[in-house]
């Protein structure tokens, strides 16, 4: 139990996708205007990261290993991830239109996203068994959620100031917001080797 | 004849066009996590602008040259099948060639088969124009996006570690300039550098032109190849 524990926070908290790692920026720059939209985005990308690493984890290790086709990692996964956001958007249509009708409009953007990719990359890189590899997905993807929904809040305020500098305005200072929260999430450095030494 | 002399400034003005007035990174605002991520030295943004260019030309050249071959409908998962093979070509090359660059840049080198600036250049430019005019394309939004991580990745690395061009011994540099520092910044190193500088440069080349380089004030979507869903689904995100 320790050890998903310990991947859960560090994945949540101290290497957080957006913050941390830099994964994933472009929907954390491009959808958190809004707190509906920038929560319901991060639920399709938790949902996909999850998906995505039930699928390509056993892939990788029982089909591409064992036949010696490690080096198509990148080909085969980008392939699988965008095939399985197709699959999900139609069956989400067809058996529960009702998530589809919260998160499908996510859907497309997602396929194309790094987050997702790059999870399940990092999940074989790190050696990751299939078990902390799904706790590593979903905490990767809670980590989104947790930076897109503070950082909406960051940027409404951002958004309504009016004394920013002409050159400064829209993307530049929005960099600087985040560079901001970025800081306050340095503070969680050791909270693992603290909570469990 | 005609059409000879009127195409040749065109091709100067498609290759200079990524460098300066579309800068992908800084006017743009395309292909940010790379830009943020691996620019922690100079010489790291430096391979990955080079090894994104080479992607970007070759994928270019395919996709021009199959844009009567490849159906409409499905032409996203074709280009992402090209991109990805030469990824995997160049993940090769760089892994045999320069070891220190493979690690510096870990996870982002495989990750450039989702970057948006080649995903944007093949559904903008490559599959409307014929293949000089596509490689040209993506020589200029190379050197563009090159440029743009190696100015970042000098100023994190002098300001944040008080050298520059170190660790460069796969180019032929052997030390780099040390300035010896007694306090550097180290927070440039870190991920809040990382949004700081971006956003001073934005904002810097925002200065010099006056606003004018940059079209869009806003995170857009228009480079971006989903851009069409972006739109359906936005009542409040990208441009809204």
């Amino acid at each position: 139990m320790k050890q998903f524990a310990i991947i859960l926070i560090s994945a949540v908290l101290l290497n957080n996708y957006v913050l941390s790692r830099f994964l994933g920026i472009c929907p954390f720059l491009g959808v958190s205007k809004k707190l509906d939209s920038a929560f319901g985005m991060s639920v399709a990308v938790t949902f996909v990261m999850a998906l995505a690493t039930a699928a390509t984890w056993p892939i990788y290790t029982y089909i591409l290993v064992p036949n010696g086709l490690s080096y198509l990692q990148t080909i085969a996964f980008i392939l699988i991830i965008a095939a399985l956001v197709q699959f999900i958007e139609i069956a989400l249509k067809k058996y529960i239109p009702s998530l589809h009708a919260a998160l499908g409009i996510y859907l497309p953007l997602i396929t194309t996203n790094c987050a997702v990719l790059g999870v399940t990359i990092l999940n074989l890189d790190e050696g990751y068994n299939f078990a902390e590899s799904m706790v590593n997905a979903v905490g990767s993807g809670l980590g989104f959620m947790l930076a897109m929904v503070l950082f909406s809040g960051v940027r409404s305020r951002v958004d309504a100031s009016k004394t920013i500098p002409k050159a400064y305005q829209g993307i530049p200072i929005t960099l600087t917001a985040a560079a901001i929260c970025s800081v306050s999430f340095m503070g969680f450095s050791g909270i693992v080797d603290g909570l469990f030494h | 004849m005609a059409n000879s002399t009127k195409a040749k400034p065109n091709y100067l003005a498609t290759l200079t066009n990524g460098i300066i007035k579309e800068n992908p990174v800084l006017v743009l605002i395309l292909g940010t996590c790379p830009t943020l991520a691996v620019t922690t030295m100079a010489i790291n943004g430096l391979g990955m602008g080079l090894a994104a260019t080479v992607v970007l030309i070759c994928s270019n050249i395919v996709i021009s040259l199959l844009k009567k071959v490849i159906p409409d409908t499905v032409r996203i998962p074709c280009y992402i099948v090209v991109i990805a093979a030469f990824v995997t070509i160049v993940q090769f090359l760089v892994k045999a060639y320069a070891p220190a660059l493979d690690s510096a840049l870990g996870v982002f080198l495989p990750l450039i088969v989702v970057n948006c600036i080649i995903l944007g250049r093949a559904e903008m430019f490559a599959n409307k124009n014929d293949v000089i005019s596509s490689a040209l394309d993506g020589l200029g939004m190379g050197i563009g996006f090159t440029l743009a991580l190696f100015c970042m990745g000098s100023v994190r690395e002098i300001l944040g570690n008080g050298t520059w061009m170190s660790g460069a011994s796969w180019i032929g540099i052997q030390n780099g300039i040390n300035l010896h520092w007694e306090n550097p910044i180290i927070v440039f190193l870190l991920a809040p550098g990382g949004f700081m500088v971006f956003g001073a440069l934005v904002a810097l080349v925002n200065f010099l032109t006056k606003g004018k380089a940059i079209k869009k004030k806003e995170f857009g979507c228009e480079g971006c190849p989903s851009a069409a869903a972006c739109k359906a689904a936005q009542k409040g995100g990208c441009n809204a």
